[in-house]
């Protein structure tokens, strides 16, 4: 359970910095702070000595002003913490010198809404290629949600990638078109023989403008955006997009509902897993392992679809509840689903645990040092195979995981072998989690009535996705519509670690060390 | 190893057969698919996926394309790393700005004669996204396309009558347009 002991702490060492705390009850179980702007560095040094994690951090524009949001966690407690820079002068200290997690999210703000970070150590653009203008600020009110694109938008270009020099370096550019069925994006290899000295990443590729997209929609179309943010993260997305608007009206979604947003969600969680630990396989030629994981993922998500009319249980989360009922001879039957495919895992892996070919390959590769993922504020099974011993619906419980015990399994390691044992450990959870829910599913109605949230009403969703946690942010406008929505996919804190820990492997191991970490591009381009 | 070959004898094959209301469907599209594979493609067929901007909910049902149960190769048809290897494009997605360029130069890769199919609502109309600041759009705002697989994502089973069904209605040697 949380323990907000520190907010009060940091607080005090933040007095004299003009901080005071604001009520917010949507932005719960966050906490809000409202600080002056040329104290937000000393608040991201304050939030560093106290050990915080930087979770996310996102701007709006509010007319004369533009607003500024950083949100930290501890123990579980959460700490939003608010600024604002004139509009005219839209500049702020960087929290990036001492939270590397929030290079690439300040970067974002400054290409997306014109913010300059003034202290930030790399003000290159990122998510910006070339199709608006370095003047152009697509989440500033008086950009068009069409833009002004050119007739037809030139390929990225002159982006100042690091340079490696010297006798046997080479440079190995790849994508962002990949060899396999898989999401664009460009990796930069600077290799010494076969072994990696850097990869530095660009992505951007699949940016739908999702954020300007989700302005003046309601509730639905914004559950249904939410829910393609990255199409294997439909449920954990909707339900936090959900969450956030629910939060800001406060509406309560009946305890039915709660429990099956919890169902589809471990469904989802499994049937990544199984894809994934596929696919790892796959990917060092151990095509038995590849075809029974894929077979076992096909056959679950038959079950997801038979059930809730959907294979990824896409737009089965809507606000207020869920769309469909589970027909009541699921109940039975998917407990005997999770506890066959147990079975069949326990049994899979019993052969593949045995072939030392496969254990070569895995151990040992792509490590992921603790503390660079404590840096990174990596999330998710990323975070947990290197120490970092974190889980939303254990450390900050939502309906219906406050009612229910969430084992959360950590390792040290963090090469490939401690990302996968994590994942199949969490499968483990997951159908434990299946059977308690699915015995104590409440009876009654599966969606609340939703008058539509006040102007100027916020939320935050915060969920454990399959990729870890997923921060939901919504403000709402006049007409119960969206004013601000603002996701943070966990792939923003795993793909920086990617980059760390494929250094000193071999180029032909990247497949599998990606793999290992699978971020979303979607879900970070947005 | 013993223990391998035992699971695989346990299992059997489980790829199936389709459906029934619609295998009739697909026992002629599948003639057809054969035929035309034979002339155009000397019987085999070549796709590269593209993602040009999708949410990767279409990437993992065409994944599961290749997984046992569907089992596409043995109809002919197999997924290349290159497009200089591809007969068809796959492209998914709304096509956005970003991935636009990439997309048109793979297509100028692709040798002719080759075909274009959009998939997912994004690829057929823009679907949530539309055409904005960032996205294109349909693919078709993009480049010629020759047929539509509609579905949000469309299942592996309509991915697969899609696919046969835009290959036997293609006409033998019709030369693709160019997408500029
Ligand atoms: S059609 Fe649906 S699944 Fe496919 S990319 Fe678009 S939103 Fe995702």
């Amino acid at each position: 359970m949380s323990t907000d002991a520190w907010i009060g702490g940091l607080m005090e060492s933040l007095s004299g910095a003009g901080a005071t705390a604001e009520q917010a009850p949507g932005l719960s179980p966050a906490r809000l702070i409202a600080i002056d702007p040329g104290a937000w560095g000393v608040l991201g040094e304050v939030a560093a000595r106290h050990g915080c994690r930087w979770v996310a951090g996102w701007g709006e524009d509010m007319g004369e002003s533009i607003r500024i949001n950083a949100c930290f966690e501890k123990a579980g407690a959460y700490l939003l913490a608010r600024t604002a820079v004139p509009r005219a002068h839209p500049v702020l200290p960087s929290h990036t010198p001492v939270f590397p997690a929030a290079d690439r999210p300040e970067r974002h703000t400054q290409d997306l809404l014109g913010v300059s970070f003034s202290d930030h150590p790399d003000a290159r653009r990122w998510t910006r290629h070339q199709a608006w203008k370095t003047s152009e600020h697509p989440l500033r009110r008086n950009f068009p949600v069409s833009g002004h694109p050119p007739e037809k938008t030139p390929p990225d270009h002159q982006y100042p990638f690091l340079l490696a020099q010297g006798s046997g370096v080479c440079e190995i550019p790849v994508g962002p078109v990949h060899a396999g069925i898989i999401e664009p994006g460009h990796f930069r290899f600077q290799a010494v023989g076969e072994t990696v000295l850097n990869l530095e990443q660009r992505l951007g590729y699949v940016h739908k403008g999702i954020e300007k997209l989700a302005e003046g929609r309601d509730a639905e179309g914004l559950a249904r955006l939410a829910g393609r943010i990255s199409g294997d993260s439909t449920v954990a997305h909707a339900w936090a997009a959900c969450m956030a608007m629910e939060k800001a009206g406060n509406i309560t979604a009946p305890p039915r509902a709660a429990w099956l947003r919890a169902l589809m969600c471990e469904r989802e969680r499994v049937a990544n897993h199984l894809g994934d630990i596929g696919a790892m396989l796959n990917d060092i030629a151990f095509s038995f392992g590849f075809y029974h994981f894929a077979r076992l993922r096909e056959d679950w998500q038959r079950v997801s679809r038979e059930a809730f009319g959907h294979r990824f249980m896409m737009d089965c989360i809507v606000p207020g509840g869920v769309a469909p009922d589970l027909p009541p001879r699921f109940i039975a039957a998917m407990r005997d689903e999770a506890r066959a495919l147990r079975k069949q895992i326990g049994k899979l892996m019993a052969i593949i645990n045995d072939l030392p070919s496969v254990a070569d390959r895995v151990r040992g590769a792509g490590v992921l040092k603790p503390e660079y993922a404590r840096a990174l504020g990596c999330v998710g099974y990323v975070g947990r195979a290197s120490g970092m011993d974190s889980d939303v619906r254990r450390d900050a419980p939502y309906p219906p995981y406050d009612r229910l015990q969430v084992a959360v399994p950590v390792h040290h390691y963090g090469d490939v072998n401690a990302r996968a044992r994590t994942r199949l450990e969490e499968m483990a959870v997951s159908f434990d989690l299946i059977e308690a829910l699915l015995a104590g599913l409440p009876a009654g109605p599966i969606r609340a009535p939703w008058p539509p949230p006040a102007a100027d009403a916020e939320g935050l969703g915060l969920v454990e996705g399959w990729r870890g946690e997923i921060l939901s942010f919504v403000r709402f406008g006049a007409d119960g519509r969206i004013a601000r929505f603002f996701a943070r996919d966990p792939s923003w804190t795993t793909w920086p670690a990617l980059e760390l820990l494929i250094r000193d492997n071999i180029v032909p191991d990247f497949p599998l060390c990606n793999k290992s970490v699978n971020g979303s591009y979607s879900g970070h381009d947005l | 190893m013993l223990r391998i070959l035992g699971k695989i004898q346990r299992l059997g094959i489980i790829t199936e057969p389709l459906p029934e209301p619609d295998r009739a469907a697909l026992e002629q599209v599948g003639e057809q698919l054969k035929a035309r594979i034979g002339e155009i493609f000397g019987g085999s067929l070549a796709i590269r996926e593209v993602d040009a901007g999708s949410c990767n909910g279409c990437e993992l049902e065409i994944q599961a394309l290749n997984n046992p149960y569907y089992g596409i190769e043995r109809f002919g048809v197999h997924f290349v790393a290159s497009p200089r290897h591809a007969d068809l494009l796959l492209v998914t997605g709304p096509v956005s700005r970003h991935m636009e360029a990439a997309l048109r130069r793979t297509y100028d890769a692709t040798p002719e004669p080759k075909l274009v199919i959009a998939v997912g609502e994004c690829g057929a109309n823009g679907g949530e996204f539309g055409v904005n600041y960032a996205s294109c759009g349909a693919v078709a705002n993009v480049l010629p396309v020759d047929a539509v697989i509609r579905g949000c994502p469309p299942t592996p089973l309509s991915l697969m009558l899609g696919l046969l069904e835009a290959i036997g209605r293609r006409r033998v040697g019709a030369p693709g347009e160019k997408a500029d």
